[in-house]
Formats: structure tokens, C-alpha cells, sequence
């Protein structure tokens, strides 16, 4: 992996890497993807993918409940862990100029 | 009394008849946590709370409203959101973050439930990603049975909490193992159930194809009683199975195959599946003579041993290395610093907003696994590493039934070691990831899976086996555990630190 993979990983991942970290994380990081570079080797001519482990036991499905409400108004609880609020609502910097 | 070395049939009675309360049992215990607190085992402790609710349970059974598990303690791994009791899945971005709702887990059990009362939250690695309890934000926890060592992790704490008595029993969570490899390394019985078996709502995502929480007790039987009450379909998880409730204890005591002429060959009729890769280099030479000691106690006992085949073992690492990593990149993509948890102070815009709170408040094991999930799910290496992993994933799980055609369950190894020392394999990631080589095939195809104690080291470190399953055979999987543990005394043995008596224990006699 080479510095604007990281970089570009990182975009994706939404985290900021420091140069002084780069050398050390693309060690890191090379020596898990060499380790799972083993895949590559295995042959899965015609199998298909076990996205999910139930589907060893049923076909998957979405199950859909009634459209009713089961919910009542906690706002007041939910807005407890916000980092910033102001009159019941979230805070974030300014998006649109 | 020595109320931590009580079963919870044991502790179920004795508040029955009135020989002590709710309330003595939760100050005991609170007393032995807080005692013990240089084990780092509990992140978050509220005496009141917990009070509040042996309260609530000595009225229940003053008025003879009293269920198996009413006014019995239980310590919640921090991964289970808690409406009191802070839930920070280990990690710093979640820092104080309060619940405002219960995990169905943890609702099951506690005082709308089965009654038990909460002590409080088990320190875990960061978002249950690690082996060995050293990645968490509240830093390292020590092993009971030798205080230079891991517990074993992500559910080192909870480990810890049975293992030392500070806690009858605790919950935990499996994504690779890491409810069996800390019950492995502190000596305790510990289960994980078919995935769908028990509800993820309010567990803390990790890799959600493959997060399944369980118990982590002194036995088999106390096991049996938690699933009774945790396990179950629940409408606000999708994934978790519409089975009928069924009593996860009816099986203990019974001979395999139901017939009581035979006492003294109680497992006749049970094949034993030893899959060759599982005794293959790389295992611990005193870890398999232990395991081979239990095998041969088995069959002792009338179980039929067959030798069965698990031919993809080593490549369980590689896959669940791509897939966990995968779904967490995905999960972890709700930490942005605005709903709740932890915000950065200083950014120029929004962008910069998400990726400096996600960047100071992630640990670095978490970043790595973010960053290789982002890699393997992005354009060009999908098919090559996440889509390839899925169809390995599915030999792995066929691999599985096929051997399950030629036994009804599967025993080996738990770890390839005992516990390690803190720091042995922290520098390198990789290395601690070959050390899930056991676990990762149960949670990949969705099994049940138990570890169960059977021997210890000379350096007193404690060795546990596993038992792996077919789908929902968790009552033949305790069935089998409990006989063992009738038969030996592993799972009885203490650490010192659970044997001594702790100062102002003698209270509350």
C-alpha cells in the first residue's frame, strides 16, 4: 500500500492520518492485507457468498411490522448524550454559506 | 459466607428461605468490587442503582413473586447499553455517553425481567475488537489467576468479575470468541449461542453478521439458567430467530440418549467429532494433554469418538479478517461527533468536524480495522477480498454440516495457549489474530460454541476446551458440559484472589 491509498482510505473512513504516522500504519496495514491475501489462492469456482449466517438455516427476510406508533417522545433522553445542543436541537458547524 | 462461590441455584435458594437478601447479596458484592478495583474489571458502578434494584427484588420475593434468577447479582459487559449505568463500549468516543434505553439483554434480565440486579459494566477491549482486554480506553485488566497476565478478551472484565467473585455471573459478547477465549483464560464456562438465538437490540455494533451475546458463568447449569432468560425472538432485532421459548435446563442431569439404567456410561450414544486441524501445530503441548485428558474422561463416561475434518480452520482468520473489519467500517460510521459522544474542540467545517472527533476518539486497533474494512469493501478489491471471503465463508459453514453428519457435536482447543503476559503480543496486531484460530469458524458460519474448563497449566493458569454445536443444540451442548462437571472439578477451582476474603466482607453476616 502506498501513501495516497492510505490517504485516500483514510478519505473514506473519514479519519485524519498525520504524517508521522504513515510509515508505521502502512506497515501495519501491508502486513494484514498480506495475511489476508491468502484468499486469493482458494478456489470458489461456483459458490455463492454466506452473506449471513441464517441463511444456513432459512432464506433471509425483512420482516415488516405494522405501521403504528411504539415509541413515545423521549427527546429529552435522546438529547442528553449531544455534544452540542441549543432549544432541543443539534448542534453543528455552519454548512451551507 | 462466601456468597461468590455460590451457584446461582445455590444463591436462587438461599434468598428463597430467607437466609440472606437481595440487598446483602448486592452489598457483598459491590463491597468485593470495589475492593478489588485494581483488576480494572468494572468501568462504571452505581451503588445506588443497584440497590434501587435489589429493593425492588427483595419486595418481589417478599410477596413470593420470585423467578430462578430474582435478587441475584449480574455484572453487564459495557457493550450492552444501560439506562443508568454509563455505555461506552470501552472506547473513549462514547465517553459518558448515557442510554436512554435498556439492551433487550440486559431488560431480560433485570428488574422488568427475571429480576437479577445490575452491579454495574465490565471493561472490554474498544468495541470488543481484541483477544486481550489491552485495547480498552480504560486501560488493561488483570487475570484473576495471575496479575501480570491478560484475561483474555473482548470480555476480559466480565471474565475477571466471575473469576475473582465480584459477580455470580456475567453477560458477554462473541464476535470471534471473545466470550470463550476470556472464560478459557479465567476459568469459567461460557457460552455462545446459535446467532438469532439472543437479541442484538442495544449490544454495540461491531460486526453485526456476527456479534451473538451469551453467558459467562461458573458452570454449566448457570449458564442454562441465564439463556432461559435472554434467549428469544425480539421484534426490534430482524436477525434474531422466531424459535419457541424453550428451558435450556432440561436436559442437565439426564443421560444422552434419556436411558437411567446406565449411570455410570451417561454420554452412551453421543459422537464426538475431533477435527484434525484443531490438534494440528501450533497448539500448546500442555494445553492438548489437558484436552486429551477431557477426551479421554468422555469416553469414559460412553461418548463414541470420531475423528471429522474442518479443512478451511487456518483460513477463518484471513476471512473473518476481511468480514469483521468489513461490517465494522460500516457500523462505526455512526460516530460522528453530533447526536452523542465525543466531539472534537477545534475543525474548520463540518467534514473536518467528523473526521477529527472520529480521530481522537477511536483507539488505534479500532482505526486499523476501519481502515482495512474501508479497503476491502472499495472499488477494485471487493470482489477480490469481501466477496471472496463470503463464499469461503460458506465452504467453512458447509465444512461444518459435513462433519456434523458424522457426530452431534465437536470438541478441541478453546486458544492454541493459555494466557499470555500483558504487552507479549500487543506490538503486533497480526500476531494476536492468529490466536482466534479456534473460535472464528463458529461465529462465521453462526453456531453455538462453549468453553468449558478442563485442566491447568503448571503455571497455574487454567485450559479450557470447546464444545462447537449444530444450529440450536445449546441444551445438548450444556447437557454435555454439565456431565463433564460432574464428573471433574476444574470448573470449581479458585484464584486466590476468589478464595480470600476481602476487608468488611464480614459485615453483612
Amino acid at each position: 500500500m502506498n501513501t495516497q491509498e492510505i490517504k485516500h482510505l483514510a478519505k473514506l473512513s473519514s479519519l485524519e492520518i498525520s504524517d508521522s504516522e504513515l510509515d508505521f500504519l502502512t506497515q501495519e496495514l501491508d502486513a494484514i492485507i498480506s495475511m489476508v491475501d491468502e484468499l486469493q489462492a482458494v478456489d470458489t469456482e461456483g459458490m455463492e457468498p454466506l452473506f449471513h449466517p441464517i441463511q444456513m438455516i432459512m432464506a433471509l427476510s425483512q420482516p415488516l411490522r405494522q405501521d403504528c406508533v411504539t415509541e413515545s417522545n423521549s427527546r429529552e433522553q435522546n438529547m442528553k448524550s449531544a455534544p452540542a445542543q441549543q432549544s432541543g436541537l443539534f448542534l453543528v458547524p455552519k454548512v451551507i454559506e | 459466607m462466601k456468597w461468590h462461590q455460590k451457584s446461582l441455584t445455590e444463591l436462587g435458594k438461599a434468598l428463597a428461605e430467607g437466609s440472606v437478601t437481595s440487598e446483602a447479596l448486592t452489598r457483598y458484592f459491590l463491597n468485593r468490587i470495589n475492593s478489588l478495583s485494581e483488576l480494572n474489571a468494572f468501568v462504571d458502578v452505581n451503588p445506588e442503582l443497584s440497590l434501587e434494584q435489589a429493593f425492588h427484588a427483595d419486595k418481589l420475593i417478599q410477596s413470593g413473586q420470585k423467578g430462578p434468577l430474582t435478587g441475584i447479582p449480574i455484572a453487564h459487559k459495557d457493550v450492552f447499553v444501560t439506562k443508568g449505568w454509563h455505555s461506552t463500549a470501552g472506547s473513549n468516543i462514547l465517553k459518558n455517553y448515557l442510554s436512554p434505553f435498556d439492551a433487550t439483554v440486559v431488560e431480560h434480565l433485570g428488574p422488568q425481567g427475571a429480576g437479577m440486579v445490575c452491579l454495574g459494566k465490565t471493561n472490554m477491549d474498544e468495541f470488543a475488537m481484541g483477544s486481550s482486554n489491552e485495547n480498552s480506553a480504560f486501560g488493561p485488566a488483570k487475570n484473576p489467576w495471575n496479575d501480570k497476565c491478560v484475561p483474555g478478551g473482548s470480555s476480559g472484565g466480565s471474565a475477571i468479575s466471575v473469576a475473582a467473585g465480584l459477580a455470580p455471573v456475567a453477560t458477554g459478547t462473541d464476535t470471534g470468541g471473545s466470550i470463550r477465549q476470556p472464560s478459557s483464560f479465567c476459568g469459567l464456562t461460557g457460552l455462545k449461542p446459535t446467532y438469532g438465538r439472543v437479541s442484538r437490540y442495544g449490544m454495540i455494533a461491531y460486526a453485526s453478521s456476527l456479534d451473538q451475546a451469551g453467558p459467562m458463568a461458573k458452570s454449566a447449569s448457570d449458564c442454562a439458567l441465564i439463556m432461559n432468560a435472554i434467549a428469544g425472538h425480539d421484534p426490534k432485532d430482524s436477525t434474531s430467530l422466531a424459535k419457541p421459548n424453550e428451558d435450556f435446563s432440561r436436559l442437565i442431569g439426564l443421560p444422552w440418549q434419556g436411558d437411567t439404567s446406565a449411570a455410570s456410561q451417561p454420554l452412551k450414544g453421543l459422537r464426538i467429532g475431533l477435527p484434525i486441524e484443531f490438534f494440528a501445530e501450533g497448539l500448546d503441548k500442555e494445553v492438548e494433554m489437558s484436552i486429551r485428558v477431557a477426551i479421554q474422561i468422555l469416553e469414559g463416561l460412553g461418548a463414541e469418538l470420531k475423528q471429522v475434518t474442518l479443512p478451511k480452520t487456518k483460513l477463518s482468520i484471513p476471512v473473518y479478517y476481511v468480514l469483521a473489519p468489513a461490517e465494522a467500517s460500516s457500523n462505526l460510521s455512526r460516530y460522528d461527533g453530533v447526536r452523542y459522544g465525543y466531539r472534537a474542540k477545534e475543525y474548520k467545517n463540518l467534514a473536518q468536524m467528523y473526521e477529527r472527533s472520529r480521530t481522537e476518539g477511536f483507539g488505534k486497533e479500532v482505526k486499523r480495522r476501519i481502515l482495512i474494512g474501508s479497503y476491502v469493501l472499495s472499488q477494485g478489491y471487493y470482489d477480490a477480498y469481501y466477496l471472496q471471503a463470503q463464499k469461503i465463508r460458506r465452504i467453512i459453514a458447509n465444512d461444518f454440516q459435513a462433519a456434523f453428519r458424522e457426530c452431534d457435536v465437536i470438541l478441541g482447543p478453546v486458544a492454541p495457549n493459555v494466557a499470555w503476559q500483558m504487552g507479549e503480543k500487543s506490538k503486533d496486531p497480526t500476531q494476536m489474530y492468529l490466536e482466534d484460530i479456534y473460535t472464528l469458524s463458529a461465529n462465521l458460519a453462526g453456531l453455538p460454541a462453549m468453553s468449558i474448563p478442563c485442566g491447568m497449566s503448571k503455571s497455574q493458569l487454567p485450559i479450557g476446551m470447546q464444545l462447537i454445536g449444530n444450529y440450536f443444540n445449546e441444551a445438548q451442548m450444556l447437557q454435555l458440559a454439565d456431565t463433564f462437571q460432574q464428573t471433574t472439578s476444574w470448573h470449581k477451582i479458585m484464584s486466590e484472589i476468589s478464595n480470600s476474603d476481602v476487608l468488611g466482607e464480614n459485615n453483612d453476616r
